[in-house]
Formats: structure tokens, C-alpha cells, sequence
């Protein structure tokens, strides 16, 4: 199996300060680290190329820095580093940058599966993954805490994560997931990954290698701005629909008729 | 403080600190408290391939030698000795097969210490044997392609959970040091059956035993050497060995009197932090100072050993003499600073305090070690211009 994981390299929040005349985080001389969320990617990449076979091969947008959270990832487990880096891609928001990885994703090809974490630790949106799955135009399962069955090349059978409990869910490859914590423990890095690590070659690829056009990648291509960062109210009610998609699709549309909408 | 360590050293100085970190100073108190062996933190040090940094790479090692060791071995002493002597004790049960072994014995026993999926021990010590390694009494008889074992070992360190052990019998009471032959026993010998598992004061979670040989009959192809080597073997593992218990000392000493410092930056009396008090500072200067002289005497010693100078045996006793009366003097005085909260089991101090106690005892005894230390003193002496 061909298993990409995309990882983001982000401050260490515990130390972060706000610089108060811009309103955003200083990131100089503060540590750095995978986002968590996606350690636990990674791992779950890992664990499947063991069972499986193959390669995992981590892929990161950033500063050439990032190339110290690629190799933290070998050190556990990963098999091949790949970053995109270019001033181009600064100031990306999260359509400029599912735009840019979806590029390098395409460029490396023949995959079957890419993981992603649920959510950056400083920007907290959880869109790139979901980004990254409407780009590619593949299926898409979010907060996946468990994989049930996988059969390479054919399809993945997951357990996801609800508000008040867990859906299983079914998908052809290739496809995007997202993953929760519960999914996994992330190993620790043992003598022979940290070996491998510190000997790998990155491969750093800018925008051009990835057909990347200028219009949509970093600030140009950012259309979006943040505004407010709230935590939502839980939702409760509402009515789930089951069946087959044709099933639903129909009483979906009786609802909507019988409330006049359609 | 850049003390030339290896990149591979450096590896592993970090793996070791993070593995403790992660999976031994959550447990390390429990473990103490109902005297549990470390399975766990045994099987995380295993997956992060420590078991086999001193081991050549063609059994499935890394090619490091003592210093390898010792730096693994002082990251985990730092956050608990009974784990670090647990993880150590697989290398004195190893280095005889190592130094001494066939190609055959190597090859079919080193491959799983390496991996950590087979422990080790080394049974010398018995009821009667304590520094007179020479008067082992457990017996050695040779019988067509087998030995057949009797007596019965103490004290022995992982002697429960091991799978290989390496056993020291005599073929020849009579010839005292010269009847002493090492074997390897593996666990399940029909006639090797275990006894009871020690109370001990410190190094709680570390599986002590008496075990029993009785009628254990054993190949012939597990003796290591030749009948009589026994003696030499046993020293020289000890020599091999000697710098990895300098490092346990070191690093309980320095897990002592971080939570000493971070105690007196944290506590007030009479409106002033504890640390800013001479008394204390003293104290404090003058553990700091022993610890990087015993670290730094280690370190050598490694050095020595691996390079197997002829000097090996002088400074790896002098390393373990220095460092264990080092982490005993630290720990105690770690725990003086701590005062009232040092003496509760509630923090971690006193705990290190019991663990230090043993590292002046075993391995040889610091009065042997002394011993040692003056008959290579008075030895060299021969040859000063």
C-alpha cells in the first residue's frame, strides 16, 4: 500500500505569546512539533504498512524548518519525507493549502489512501483534510477513530466518531480520512528509526514541480480570512435518515416536499 | 557539558530519557509500592531497541560498547533504579556468552537479549558466596554429553523472568578458583526450579531470587570456555559490567538532586526561598560536583573497558567505588534538602535514597573494589620511573 500522510508542523502552544500589535503568534525562538492530531496519523499510516506492506511517505506544507517535523515523523515509523516549501505558499489559508497538497498528492500518484489528522492545534479549522478530499474529488470519512476492515485497492471500513457515539462507515480506495486520538497510541522512536531519520533525504518540492498556478496558492490564493473563533453550542434533535443513498435521497426529498422547500 | 559522546550515543542518551520519561515515570512509584516487576517499561525499552546498543551487529546489536551502556542505563537510574538495574542486569548475564561463547552459543543466544525478547542473569552469588566468588559450591558433574547441576543460587537479579542464565559451578571443589565453570541454563531445565522472590529495602520492582539446581542436567555445549574458566569469566564480566552500575549510581544521584533543586526553587521558609540559604546552596554545590566527577569517571571507565586498556580493571572499580558512594551521600542529602516532604513516600526522594543503598553492595562490594583499586595500585607502582 501507498499511504500518504499529511502533517503540519506548529508551535508548541504552551509557550506561545500574541504579538499585540499584529494580533498574531509569534513563532520565533518558540519550539516546534507535529500537530498532535496528526502523530496519531502517522501512527495509524504505520501500523497499516506493517500489516499491509508498502510505504509511508509524509508530506508537509511549510519553511524549510518543517523539515524537522518530516523527520521527527520517520523517527516514528514513516518511510519517505516530501516538502513543499516556497515563498510562493506563504499566507495560505486552508483552501490555498488543500489546494497546494492535493498538487503534490496528484504529483505523486498511485496512492491508496491518505491520512490526515482532524484538526491543526493553531488554526483548529479541520478543513485541509476535507480540502485535500474535494480537490482530489475522493471520498471522504472524518474523526475515524477505528478501521475495522481494509481490503487494498477496493475499500476501508471505518469507525467514526459522533457527538453521542460512533457510525460505521464505508468507503471505496482511494479515499481521505481524517483521524481522531482515539484511534491509535503513538509509538516512541526506537535506536533504528532515529538512524533512518537522521540519514533520509527529503525531497523538497516548490510550486512549479507541482503545477501549482500562482492564483491559487498562498495570500493571493486565500480568499478567506479569520474573523472570530468561537467554540459552537452542541447541537441536539433533528432526524437521522438510513438507508442506501438512493433510499435516503428519497425521503430526504419527501421531507423537503412536505414542508414545501422543494 | 559536551562530554564526546557518539552520535549513536547521543541517540540513545535521548531515546533512554524519553522512554523514562513516558513510560517508567508514570509507574515508577506503583511498581515500588507492590515490588511488580517492570514488564512494561522492560517492553518499551526493548521496542526502542535498547536492549541490544553493547551487542555486535551480526547478532542483531547496534555495535556499541560500554559507554553505550552506561549513557542508556544513567538516562533510566535518573527516574528509577529499579528499572535501570532490571534493564542492566541482561548485560552481565550477556557479556559472558559475548566474551566467552562460541560461535554456536552466540548465535543462538544473543539474538534475543538484542531484542529484548528473552531476559538475561547472571547467578554467581549463593548462600555462602558472597565477595568469596572463589568458594562456589554449587556442584558440576560431568556426565557423557551433559553436566548434571546442584545447589542452589541467591540473590540473583532477574532470576525470575529470565529465560537465559548464566551460572557459575564448580567441577572440582578441591581446585577452588580453578574448578569454577560458567554455563548457560535456559528456564524450563527440568531441575532448575525457582525460589522465593526477596523484600528488598531499594530496587523494589527488580526480581531477586534463590534459585535451585537439582539434578539439572544441562548439555555439555552450554559450558562457556573450558572447565576452570569460570573464575576469569566471572571477573571479566564484572570489569564489562562494573561501569554500567557506575552509571545506575550516577543517575539516581542526578535524579536526587534535580527534585532537590526544584524542591528549595519552590519551598519558603522565614519569607525567602529555601534555595537561597547558604546551608542549602552548599549542600547543593557540593552534590552537583560529586555527580559530575563520578559521571565523568564513568564515562572513562567505559572508555577504558571498551578499549579493553590495561587499566580497565582499576578504573572501572575505582568508577563503581566513586560514583555509589556518590549517589548513597547525594540521595541522602537530596532528600535532608526536601526536609520533612523528602522523608514522605509521597515524593520521590526517598525512594531514590533506598535505591542508592545497593549500588555500594553489589557487583562486588565497594570494600572489594578498594581491594581491587590497591592490588592494580600497588601492581603498577612496579613500573613508575
Amino acid at each position: 500500500m501507498k499511504i500518504i500522510v499529511c502533517i503540519k508542523q506548529v508551535p508548541e502552544v504552551s509557550e506561545v505569546k500574541i504579538n499585540p500589535v499584529t494580533n498574531t503568534l509569534v513563532r520565533e525562538g518558540v519550539p516546534s512539533i507535529i500537530n498532535p492530531f496528526d502523530t496519531y496519523a502517522i501512527e495509524e499510516g504505520v501500523r497499516l504498512r506493517e500489516k499491509y506492506g508498502g510505504s509511508v511517505i509524509i508530506l508537509t506544507m511549510g519553511p524549510p524548518q518543517a523539515e524537522t517535523a518530516l523527520r521527527q515523523a520517520v523517527e516514528a515509523g514513516a518511510d519517505e519525507m516530501i516538502l513543499l516549501s516556497d515563498r510562493a505558499f506563504a499566507g495560505s489559508d486552508t483552501l490555498a493549502t488543500s489546494f497546494a497538497l492535493s498538487s503534490a498528492i496528484r504529483k505523486i500518484g498511485d496512492y491508496d489512501l491518505v491520512l490526515c489528522g482532524k484538526q491543526a492545534m493553531d488554526g483548529d479549522t479541520g478543513q485541509v483534510g476535507p480540502g485535500i478530499a474535494e480537490f482530489l474529488d475522493l471520498p471522504l470519512i472524518t474523526y475515524v477513530k477505528k478501521i475495522e476492515e481494509l481490503e487494498p485497492g477496493k475499500r476501508i471500513r471505518v469507525e467514526t466518531m459522533t457527538d453521542d457515539g460512533y457510525d460505521i462507515l464505508e468507503s471505496p480506495l482511494p479515499a481521505v480520512l481524517t483521524v481522531v486520538k482515539e484511534i491509535n497510541i503513538p509509538r516512541l522512536p526506537s535506536l533504528r528509526t532515529k538512524m533512518k531519520a537522521k540519514s533520509a533525504r527529503v525531497t523538497v518540492w516548490k510550486a512549479d514541480d507541482v503545477a501549482a498556478p500562482a492564483g491559487k496558492i498562498g495570500l493571493e490564493g486565500s480568499p478567506t480570512a479569520v474573523w472570530k473563533i468561537f467554540i459552537p453550542k452542541p447541537r441536539s434533535g433533528g432526524q437521522i435518515l438510513n438507508g442506501t443513498t438512493a433510499e435516503v435521497a428519497d425521503q430526504l426529498y419527501n421531507h423537503l416536499k412536505e414542508r414545501h422547500l422543494v | 557539558m559536551d562530554y564526546g559522546l557518539t552520535e549513536q550515543q547521543l541517540m540513545i542518551k535521548e531515546l533512554a530519557r524519553k522512554v523514562s520519561k513516558e513510560k517508567i515515570l508514570p509507574v515508577r512509584a506503583e511498581l515500588d509500592e507492590k515490588e511488580e516487576f517492570p514488564y512494561e517499561p522492560m517492553k518499551a525499552l526493548a521496542e526502542a531497541d535498547l536492549f541490544g546498543i553493547y551487542l555486535p551487529e551480526p547478532y542483531g546489536g547496534f555495535g556499541g560498547g560500554a559507554l553505550d551502556l552506561c549513557v542508556a542505563v544513567e538516562e533510566i537510574s535518573r527516574v528509577c533504579g529499579g528499572v535501570a538495574v532490571s534493564f542492566a542486569a541482561n548485560a552481565l548475564g550477556a557479556y559472558p556468552i559475548l566474551l566467552f561463547g562460541d560461535e554456536e552459543q552466540k548465535r543462538k543466544y544473543l539474538p534475543d537479549i538484542a531484542a529484548g525478547r528473552k531476559f538475561c542473569a547472571f547467578g554467581l552469588t549463593e548462600p555462602n558466596v558472597g565477595s568469596d566468588a572463589a568458594a562456589v559450591a554449587t556442584t558440576a558433574k560431568r556426565d557423557g554429553e551433559y553436566y548434571i547441576l546442584n545447589g542452589s543460587k541467591q540473590w540473583i537479579t532477574n532470576g525470575g523472568v529470565a529465560g537465559t542464565l548464566t551460572i557459575l559451578a564448580t567441577v572440582n571443589k578441591a581446585r577452588g578458583a580453578r574448578g569454577l565453570t560458567a554455563f548457560i541454563v535456559e528456564a524450563g531445565t527440568p531441575g532448575f526450579t525457582l525460589g522465593k522472590k526477596e523484600k528488598k529495602l531499594g530496587i523494589r520492582c527488580s526480581d531477586t531470587r534463590v534459585l535451585y539446581f537439582d539434578n539439572c542436567r544441562i548439555p555439555a555445549a552450554n559450558r562457556l570456555g573450558r572447565e576452570g574458566d569460570g573464575f576469569r569469566i566471572a571477573m571479566a564480566t564484572f570489569d564489562k559490567a562494573r561501569p554500567g552500575i557506575g552509571a545506575q549510581a550516577v543517575g539516581i544521584a542526578q535524579g536526587a538532586f534535580e527534585e532537590a533543586v526544584k524542591f528549595a526553587k519552590t519551598r519558603e521558609q522565614f519569607g525567602q526561598k529555601v534555595s537561597s540559604f547558604q546551608a542549602i546552596q552548599h549542600m547543593l554545590a557540593d552534590m552537583a560536583t560529586q555527580i559530575e566527577a563520578s559521571r565523568l569517571l564513568v564515562y572513562q571507565a567505559a572508555r577504558e573497558v571498551d578499549r579493553d586498556s590495561k587499566e580497565a580493571s582499576k578504573v572501572s572499580a575505582m568508577a563503581k567505588l566513586y560514583a555509589s558512594d556518590t549517589a548513597m551521600k547525594v540521595t541522602v542529602d537530596a532528600l535532608q534538602v526536601c526536609g520533612g516532604s523528602g522523608y514522605m513516600r509521597e515524593y520521590p526522594v526517598e525512594k531514590m535514597m533506598r535505591d542508592a543503598k545497593i549500588t555500594q553492595i553489589y557487583e562486588g562490594t565497594n570494600q572489594i573494589q578498594r581491594s581491587i583499586i590497591a592490588l592494580c595500585v600497588i601492581r603498577e607502582s612496579a613500573n613508575w620511573k
